[in-house]
C-alpha cells in the first residue's frame, strides 16, 4: 500500500478532476495541475531513473527544467514516444504512460549498477583511456557501450502529431513570467510597445506565486497575493501577447530568438488528434527582456545524490504550489537563509521537519528567529559527511565544520529522515544572456556571474541580473525599464516592499567529509556522474581549460547541460587551481535550453514539403503514361518510359534506337532560359562566351561555352538571337539560376555601363525536343504553313509560327546529332503542344524519351555535359573544344587564365573516347584509368565520365578525361575493378555520326 | 541568422542573400597585358580578415541587385551598407 503524501489542498490543483496514469508500468492516481514529478512524490515514487555511467538510484531533484535526475521516456512503444523529457515538465494526463529510462531490466533492479560498485575503475576521461586500443576491438567497446549508455529511445514510426513554425516580430519580448517578467511586460505593453511575454509553465507568477512569506510584504499584501492581482490585470491590457508553455531554446544575434510553444502535451490522446502539437516561434524583437530568475544551488557533499534529496526551494514548491510533501521526516541542509523559507512553509502546512543543518556560524535574521520558534532544531555550522539509503534516502550523517571550512571536527551525528531539502544559494539563469553573446563577469561579493557586456538591445531584469530580494529586484527593474524603454514613469515608482531576509551566505564549493576525498561520492554533475574527484583528477592530469575540463570529465555535457552543477565544477577548479573564479574561462551554454523535438524544427517540411520541387507543364502526362523519374535539382525530370515490365537498360535501348531510326520527342521544358534585351546585348554575349556573338544574324542560333573567370567550363547552351537588341539564352537545367546571378554579377559590378537587362523566363515557357529523321514530318502535319525546307529554316536557325491559335518559337537545333527542333510554347500550353506533337507523330511510331536516353545520345555523338564531363578543373581546350575558343577577341570572362602556365600544361587532363576491348563491357562511370598494373603505387591517369552501351552502335562507349589523353589516340589503357582489369583503347570522343551527316537527314 | 539592410527592399533575413566575398576587387580591364603572377593577384588572392572586412552581397531572392557591406566577421556586427559604385565609408 502506498503513502498519500498529499497535505492540503493547493489553489492549483484540481482535486475534483482526478487523473490516472501508468509509470514503469503501474497505475497511479494524481490530479489536474500535477506535474508527472508532484504526482510520484505524492503518490511516495521516489526512485525514477538511474544515473549514466554508474547506474545509481536516482529520484526528483528539483520542480523545473533543470531537472537533472528524472528523465523519463513518455508514452513508450508508441509513435508518440519521446526520449529525455523531464518528469517535472510533464503535465499529467488521463492515460499518460511514462518509464524509466538507462536501466535494464528495470529501475528498482538494474544490472549496469554494478559499475557503481565498479566505480573506482571508472575515473575521470575513463573512455578515452581505456577504449582507446587496441583499435580492432573498437566494434566491441562500441556494442558495449551503446547497451550500456542509451539515454531513451527514439519513436520506431513516423510522427503522427503536425508541427509549426511561426514568424513573430515585436517590440519587446519579456522571457519569462515571473515577479519580474509580469511587470515589465505590463509597463512595455502600457508604454505602447507590442510586447510578447512568454513562460515555460502553463501558469504565470514563477515562484513569487507560492511565496506566502508573512515576512514579506508587498503593498502590505503577501508576494503572491499582490502579484495575483497584476496577473489579473494583464488580462486587460492591449499589446501584450502572452504565450505560456513557451520555452526560449535559442538567443541569436540580432534579437533573433527562437521558442518552442506546447500545445497539445498536456492533452489526452484524444484531444491531441489533428491539432498543431509544437510551434516554433520565430521572434524577432527590438528589446529582449530577460527575466528567466536564477537557479538554486545544490551543496556538494558525500553521497548527495540519493532520492529523497531535493533542492530546498523544489520541496517548498511541492508543498505550496502542489500540496505534496516530499517526506515525512524533513530536513534541510543550507547555506544561507532561503531554506528557512522552505522548514516555514512546510511547518505551516503541518509537515514535519526535524531539523537544519547550516553551515554558517549563525544568522539572526527574523525568519530564522521564526523557525527556532517553531521547535525546528539548527545545527549551525555543521555539514553533512555522508547519507545513506540506497534507493531512498533514510539518514544523515553530519559533524562539526572547521573554521575555515575544509575539514570536520568532532564525533559524528547520525540523524534519520526520508527526505533532505538543500540549499546552496542561487546562481542566475544567465544561459540565454551569454546565447545571445553577452560576456559575463564574476561578482565576488554574490558569488556569481552576472551579465556585464550586451552584443544586442537587451537587460535582464530580476533574480537572472543578480537581484535576489524583492525590494531590490523592483527598484532595479523600474531604473532598468524606465532606461530601456525610454520612460519616465513606471507603475513600479509607488509600490511599498518589505522585507526581511538577510544575505549572509557562507560558499564552500566543496564540503568536507571525514572520510578521504577518493572514497567519497560528492556529485557535480548528477546526470553524466562526474564528480568533484574527477575533477581534481583532472586537473591533477593537466587540464587547465574549462572547456577541457568539461569534456574530458563530461561535466556538463549531459542534456540537462549540468545547469544546477556548472557552478560548482567552476569553483571546485579554482579552488584547486588556485586562481580567482572566471579566470580560467566560463561555459559556454548552447542552444538549445531544453531539448526540442524534431518535428517542432522541421515544422511542415516533412514528406512532400520536405523540399521544394519544380514540374514541368507536361508533367501529368509523364506520370499518366508510367516515367520513372529522375530529380535533376529541384526538378522531377522523366527518366525513360518503361513498357511491358522493361528494365531500365532495355528502355533506354529502345527509346535510343527509335529517336535515330524515326522519331523521338523529350520534354526539354527545364533548361535555363534567360531572356536578354538592350542595345549591348551582342557586346554583353561577347564578353561572357569565349565565341563570337557580334555577326550573328537574326532569326540564328548559336552554341556558347561560358567560363568561370579561372578559365574553367562553367555553363553552356544555345543563344538564339530573336532581334537586334533581343535574344533568348539557354543554360544547364542545374546552372539556370547560378548563370543569371552571375552575368547580374557581372553586369551590376564590372559592367555597369552597358544596356542590358536580364529576366528569368525559364518557367514561362515550355519545350518539347523533336528529333529524329522523321521530326521534320511531323512538324509539317502540325504546322502546314509553314515551309520546313533547308533554304528557308537551315540548321542552326529560329522561326515563329502558330499552332492553331498558339505562339510558339521554334529553333531547328540538335543535342542528339539528329534533325531536331525545340518547340517552345507558353507554359500554360506545354501538354497541349505534346499532345499534339504524339498524334501527329503516332504514323511514325513516336518515342517519348527521358533524360537517360538523351544522355546517351549525345554520348554517341561526343557531347559534353557541364558537370557531368566537366568538374570545374577542365578548359575548353581540355575539352578538345579550341574551335569555340575566339582567338581574336581581345577579352571574355576566363580568357586571360587560358594562358596561365598550368593551364597551358600539356599533361592536363583531357576528354576522350573510351572503346572496351570487349564490346559487350560497360564501364562504370568514375572508375578510374591507369596505363601500369603492377605498379605500385599505381598512378591514376584519369577517371571515366560517361558510359553507356549504345544501341545504334552495338557496342560500349565512354568519355573519360585522361593525362595527356589528346596524344594518346589509339593507346591501350586499363581500367581497374574490384574482380578484373578492363582493357580499353583510347578514342576521338565523337563515335557517331563524325561528319554531322544526319543534321540534314 | 542576421538581417540585412537592402538598400533597395529595406530589412530582409540574411537566408534571401548570398555571400559574394571580398569588395573593392577590380576586374582588370586589360587582362592581356598582365603577367601570370599580376591575373594570379587579382583571380586568387583574398584577404579574409577576422575583423572589419569590406564585402560583396546580392539581393538573390529578392531585387537580385548586388551591393556592398562593412562586416565585422568577429561578431557579424554590419557597420555600413551602400550601393555599387559608391564610395565606401571611411572607418
Ligand atoms: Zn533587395
Amino acid at each position: 500500500m502506498t503513502k498519500n503524501l498529499r497535505v492540503k489542498s493547493s489553489e492549483y490543483i484540481d482535486e475534483t478532476n482526478r487523473i490516472s496514469f501508468k509509470f514503469n508500468g503501474k497505475t497511479y492516481h494524481g490530479f489536474k495541475g500535477d506535474t508527472l514529478a508532484s504526482a510520484l512524490l505524492a503518490n511516495d515514487v521516489h526512485l525514477v531513473g538511474r544515473s549514466f555511467k554508474y547506474h545509481r538510484p536516482r529520484g526528483i531533484m528539483t520542480a523545473g527544467s533543470e531537472e537533472p535526475n528524472a528523465i523519463v521516456q513518455v508514452n513508450p512503444g508508441s509513435n508518440r514516444t519521446e526520449p529525455n523529457v523531464r518528469a517535472t515538465e510533464v503535465e499529467i494526463y488521463e492515460g499518460l504512460e511514462a518509464s524509466s529510462q538507462n536501466c535494464w531490466p528495470s529501475v528498482e533492479f538494474d544490472i549496469g549498477g554494478i559499475n557503481n560498485f565498479l566505480s573506482p575503475f571508472f575515473p575521470a576521461g575513463f573512455y578515452y583511456k581505456t577504449f582507446m586500443w587496441p583499435a580492432s576491438f573498437w566494434e566491441k567497446y562500441e556494442f558495449f557501450i551503446r547497451h550500456s549508455a542509451g539515454l531513451g529511445k527514439s519513436p520506431t514510426s513516423s510522427d503522427p502529431d503536425i508541427y509549426d513554425h511561426r514568424n513573430i516580430h515585436c517590440d519587446v519580448l519579456v522571457v519569462g513570467a515571473g515577479l519580474s517578467g509580469i511587470l515589465a511586460a505590463k509597463n512595455a505593453a502600457k508604454n505602447n510597445f507590442k510586447t510578447l511575454l512568454v513562460d515555460e509553465k502553463n501558469e504565470l507568477g514563477g515562484s513569487t506565486i507560492f511565496e506566502n512569506n508573512e515576512f514579506n510584504k508587498i503593498d502590505n499584501k503577501t508576494p503572491s497575493e499582490w502579484l495575483k492581482k497584476e496577473i489579473e490585470e494583464l488580462r486587460n491590457i492591449k499589446n501584450l501577447e502572452i504565450k505560456t508553455r513557451t520555452s526560449v531554446a535559442a538567443y541569436h544575434q540580432y534579437n533573433y530568438l527562437l521558442a518552442r510553444e506546447n500545445l497539445t502535451d498536456h492533452l489526452e490522446a484524444k484531444d491531441k488528434t489533428n491539432k498543431i502539437r509544437q510551434r516554433l516561434l520565430k521572434i524577432r524583437a527590438k528589446k529582449v527582456i530577460l527575466a528567466t530568475g536564477a537557479l538554486e544551488r545544490p551543496l556538494i557533499f558525500n553521497n548527495n545524490d540519493r532520492p529523497g534529496i531535493l533542492l530546498s526551494s523544489a520541496v517548498k514548491k511541492y508543498s505550496e504550489f502542489f500540496g505534496v510533501a516530499c517526506g515525512s521526516k524533513n530536513i534541510f541542509f543550507t547555506n544561507n537563509d532561503s531554506a528557512y523559507e522552505s522548514a516555514l512553509s512546510l511547518y505551516n502546512k503541518g509537515i514535519n521537519v526535524e531539523a537544519i543543518i547550516d553551515i554558517r556560524e549563525q544568522s539572526e535574521s527574523k525568519i530564522v528567529k521564526k523557525v527556532k520558534e517553531a521547535g525546528i532544531k539548527v545545527y549551525w555550522s555543521h555539514t553533512i559527511v555522508d547519507t545513506a539509503g540506497y534507493k531512498r534516502l533514510n539518514s544523515i550523517s553530519i559533524m562539526k565544520l572547521s573554521n575555515d571550512g575544509t575539514s570536520v571536527t568532532g564525533s559524528k551525528i547520525s540523524i534519520s529522515c526520508d527526505c533532505l531539502g538543500v540549499a546552496g544559494g542561487w546562481t542566475p539563469a544567465v544561459h540565454l544572456y551569454t546565447q545571445s553573446g553577452g560576456k559575463l563577469k564574476f561578482d565576488e561579493e554574490k558569488q556569481i556571474f552576472l551579465p556585464n557586456q550586451n552584443t544586442s538591445e537587451q537587460i535582464s531584469v530580476g533574480s537572472c541580473g543578480g537581484d535576489f530580494k524583492i525590494d531590490e529586484i523592483i527598484k532595479n527593474l523600474n531604473h532598468k525599464l524606465k532606461d530601456t524603454l525610454n520612460i519616465r514613469e513606471t507603475d513600479l515608482d509607488n509600490i511599498n516592499v518589505e522585507i526581511d531576509l538577510e544575505n549572509s551566505k557562507r560558499n564552500i564549493w566543496l564540503l568536507p567529509s571525514d572520510t578521504s576525498l577518493g572514497k567519497t561520492k560528492p556529485f557535480v554533475d548528477y546526470q553524466n556522474d562526474a564528480t568533484a574527484k574527477d575533477i581534481k583528477l583532472a586537473l591533477r592530469e593537466g587540464f587547465r581549460s574549462i572547456e577541457h575540463v568539461k569534456r574530458y570529465t563530461t561535466t556538463g555535457m549531459g542534456t540537462d547541460q549540468g545547469k544546477l552543477g556548472n557552478m560548482h565544477a567552476l569553483g571546485i577548479i579554482a579552488d584547486t587551481a588556485g586562481v580567482k573564479m572566471g579566470e580560467l574561462g566560463t561555459t559556454t551554454f548552447r542552444p538549445p535550453y531544453t531539448p526540442l523535438t524534431f518535428g517542432t524544427i522541421v515544422g511542415r517540411n516533412v514528406g512532400k514539403f520536405f523540399d521544394i520541387f519544380r514540374r514541368t507543364p507536361m508533367n501529368d502526362w509523364h506520370v499518366e503514361n508510367k516515367a520513372e523519374f529522375e530529380n535533376v535539382g529541384q526538378w522531377k525530370r522523366a527518366w525513360y518510359y518503361p513498357i511491358n515490365g522493361e528494365t531500365m537498360h532495355q528502355a533506354v535501348q529502345r527509346e535510343s534506337k527509335a529517336a535515330r531510326e524515326s522519331a523521338g520527342i523529350l520534354d526539354a521544358s527545364t533548361l535555363g532560359k534567360i531572356d536578354i534585351q538592350g542595345s549591348d546585348a551582342s557586346e554583353f554575349l561577347n564578353r561572357v562566351y569565349t565565341n563570337a556573338w557580334s555577326k550573328l544574324a537574326i532569326g540564328k542560333c548559336r552554341y556558347g561555352l561560358m567560363l568561370n573567370e579561372d578559365g574553367m567550363v562553367y555553363d553552356d547552351g544555345v543563344t538564339t538571337r530573336l532581334g537586334e537588341n533581343h535574344y533568348i539564352m539557354t543554360t544547364t537545367t542545374g546552372g539556370a539560376a547560378n548563370v543569371l546571378g552571375k552575368l547580374e554579377d557581372y553586369l551590376q559590378t564590372e559592367w555597369p555601363e552597358l544596356d542590358v537587362y536580364l529576366t528569368s523566363v525559364t518557367d514561362h515557357y515550355a519545350t518539347a525536343s523533336l528529333c529524329g529523321p522523321n521530326s521534320k514530318k511531323i512538324l509539317k502535319k502540325i504546322i502546314p504553313d509553314l515551309d520546313l525546307s533547308d533554304e528557308n529554316f537551315p540548321h542552326m536557325s529560329f522561326k515563329e509560327a502558330t499552332i492553331g491559335h498558339i505562339q510558339c518559337r521554334i529553333m531547328r537545333i540538335s543535342f542528339t546529332g539528329e534533325h531536331s527542333y525545340e518547340i517552345n510554347v507558353q507554359a500554360s500550353y506545354g501538354k497541349d503542344l505534346w499532345e499534339k506533337c504524339m498524334e501527329a507523330g503516332k504514323e511514325f511510331n513516336i518515342t517519348p524519351y527521358g533524360t537517360e536516353t538523351m544522355h546517351l545520345l549525345r554520348a554517341e555523338k561526343g557531347f559534353i555535359i557541364v558537370g557531368q564531363d566537366t568538374d570545374g578543373t577542365m578548359t575548353p581546350i581540355d575539352l578538345q573544344m579550341d574551335w569555340i575558343v575566339s582567338k581574336k577577341k581581345y577579352d571574355f570572362i576566363g580568357k586571360r587564365s587560358l594562358y596561365r602556365s598550368d593551364t597551358m600544361r600539356e599533361d592536363r587532363k583531357q576528354l576522350v573516347g573510351l572503346l572496351t576491348e570487349d564490346p559487350n563491357v560497360v564501364l562504370e562511370e568514375g572508375a578510374q584509368i591507369v596505363s601500369e598494373l603492377n605498379q605500385s603505387p599505381v598512378e591514376m591517369l584519369g577517371h571515366v565520365t560517361s558510359s553507356y552501351f549504345s544501341p545504334n552502335l552495338n557496342k560500349s562507349i565512354a568519355l573519360a578525361v585522361v593525362r595527356g589523353g589528346k596524344d594518346m589516340i589509339g593507346k591501350q589503357l586499363f581500367v581497374p575493378m574490384e574482380s578484373k582489369n578492363i582493357n580499353v583503347t583510347v578514342a576521338n570522343p565523337v563515335f557517331y555520326d563524325e561528319k554531322n551527316e544526319r543534321l540534314n537527314a | 541568422m542576421f538581417l540585412i539592410n537592402c538598400p533597395y527592399c529595406g530589412e530582409r533575413d540574411q537566408q534571401e542573400f548570398k555571400a559574394g566575398g571580398e569588395a573593392h576587387i577590380e576586374r582588370p580591364k586589360q587582362p592581356t597585358e598582365l603577367s601570370d603572377d599580376e591575373w594570379a593577384e587579382y583571380l586568387f588572392m583574398r584577404k579574409n580578415i577576422k575583423g572589419v572586412q569590406f564585402e560583396r552581397w546580392n539581393h538573390a531572392h529578392g531585387c537580385r541587385k548586388w551591393f556592398n557591406m562593412v562586416r565585422d566577421t568577429s561578431n557579424d556586427e554590419i557597420k555600413a551598407i551602400y550601393k555599387m559604385g559608391e564610395k565606401p565609408p571611411s572607418q
